[in-house]
């Protein structure tokens, strides 16, 4: 069932990719749309393979910007670079920790938008942004670091339930167990 | 530093890059109405679901409330075929004296109703889509209205949905004039007030008699959308470029973020 999980992150962001065009109620509070991706992304470098994480940052990215006013690919290097950073640096950062994962989730909402915009401005578009928009990227970091803990209590609840098991450590000391083979 | 794996994807993100930025536009757009594609089923349970709704909550509705809410409808309708009818000898006339001056005459607008499906998932534009699209007669840049003033303008058009630049975004320029003075100016985004539904307009010159209140209606030059269209009304105004042209704030008369219907006008 290891590909369980995968397909599921898939569904997520495909289903959060849609849910950013609706709720209205949220994009009032927030001031902008509920863009969950940062925190999807973070959830899948800790914990998924850098092939599920290009692929996963590629299709989102793509699946954003076809929506969008932007051009398509514009979308893809922020969440590739955040995805790609955390995937290769994931042995220097406390991902098991929740206010790790909140503050990687924060990090990821405000960077990942602001990213986006810079490479939008370096094309010659001109996205609609001022004094909002620091409303808007605090928004969106709050919103990202609120949900980046609650995907890994899901996702990880469904890996318990779906996959199998690590056997963990046995009654004695790893030093008192008997290597087979030649050493 | 890094592993060979790492030196894979990222060649790979490079190039998947490389390709999709430096697509002809055509090109671009097409893929991206094909990626779109992949939401159709979710646009389309979105829909069935809200008239599930719809008709369920017609079945709750009492007998007294639809008999009173239908003879409302009937004065309405009997009372607007009238102004319509007086609107088609208007326009007759009007058609019959520009034919006389040697100018083109001016077509009615058929408007299309449409539901709003979605909105810009990104943060940094001003779009939406409806559930209108080529199959319905949609194409690029129909003006799309309300009742109560100007949305915008299709921008791209796919099979079931459109996706509509709204005014203040930077891909829906609008042409515009102040009723009551006739000064001529343009709202173009992205705004920083576009939050409040307020916009920015530029007048071509220093234009003090424009005033809080005054009327702001679409010019109809850049052959986009039609003359005398609603747009807003004048908030406030500033001298700009130390007194060259005129800056004013104009409140949108739509609503733009509790749009649920729009009229797209068709020629």
């Amino acid at each position: 069932m290891t590909w369980l999980t995968p397909a599921l992150l898939f569904l997520v962001t495909w289903i959060s990719v849609y849910l950013q065009t609706g709720l209205i109620p949220m994009r009032v509070v927030l001031g902008a749309p509920p863009n969950i991706l940062p925190a999807i992304v973070v959830y899948a470098a800790f914990t998924h393979g850098l092939g599920i994480v290009t692929t996963l940052t590629i299709v989102a990215g793509l699946w954003a910007d076809s929506l969008s006013g932007s051009r398509l690919g514009t979308g893809v290097a922020p969440l590739f670079v955040l995805g790609f950073l955390l995937n290769t640096r994931q042995h220097l950062l406390l991902r098991d920790q929740r206010y790790a994962q909140f503050w990687l989730g924060f990090g990821g909402g405000i960077g990942v938008p602001l990213a986006h915009a810079l490479i939008l401005e370096m094309g010659g578009a001109e996205p609609a942004w001022g004094w909002f928009t620091l409303r808007q990227l605090l928004g969106l970091g709050l919103l990202n670091g609120i949900a980046c803990p609650v995907a890994f209590i899901f996702f990880d609840q469904l890996r318990g339930t779906f996959e199998y098991q690590q056997a963990g450590p046995g009654p004695y000391a790893t030093n008192r167990e008997m290597k087979r083979g030649r050493t | 530093m890094f592993k060979r794996s790492h030196y894979i994807a990222l060649a790979f993100c490079a190039l998947v890059l490389l390709v999709l930025l430096n697509l002809p536009s055509g090109a671009s757009s097409r893929l991206k109405l094909a990626v779109g594609g992949f939401f159709l089923p979710l646009f389309g349970l979105s829909t069935a679901a809200e008239s599930f709704v719809d008709r369920a909550s017609y079945q709750l509705l009492p007998r007294q409330t639809l008999i009173s809410e239908l003879r409302r409808l009937e004065a309405d309708n009997a009372r607007l075929r009238f102004h319509a009818t007086q609107a088609d000898d208007a326009l007759a006339e009007n058609n019959r004296i520009r034919t006389q001056l040697g100018l083109l005459p001016r077509g009615p607008w058929k408007p299309r109703p449409a539901r709003i499906v979605g909105r810009d998932p990104s943060t940094w534009w001003r779009t939406m889509l409806i559930d209108y699209g080529s199959r319905d007669g949609a194409q690029v840049n129909q003006p799309v209205v309300t009742a109560e003033g100007l949305v915008g303008r299709i921008a791209v058009v796919a099979h079931s949905h459109s996706q509509v630049a709204l005014v203040g975004d930077a891909a829906c320029g609008v042409a515009v004039l102040i009723a009551e003075t006739r000064d001529q100016g343009i709202i173009k985004g992205p705004q920083s007030t576009v939050e409040s539904g307020a916009l920015e307009m530029s007048t071509f010159q220093h234009s003090p008699q424009i005033l809080a209140g005054h009327t702001v209606v679409t010019s109809g030059d850049g052959g986009i959308f039609p003359k005398g269209l609603p747009v807003g009304k004048i908030i406030d105004t500033h001298p700009a470029n130390a007194g060259l042209f005129t800056t004013a704030r104009v409140r949108l008369g739509a609503n733009l973020n509790r749009l649920e219907e729009v009229w797209v006008l068709q020629q």
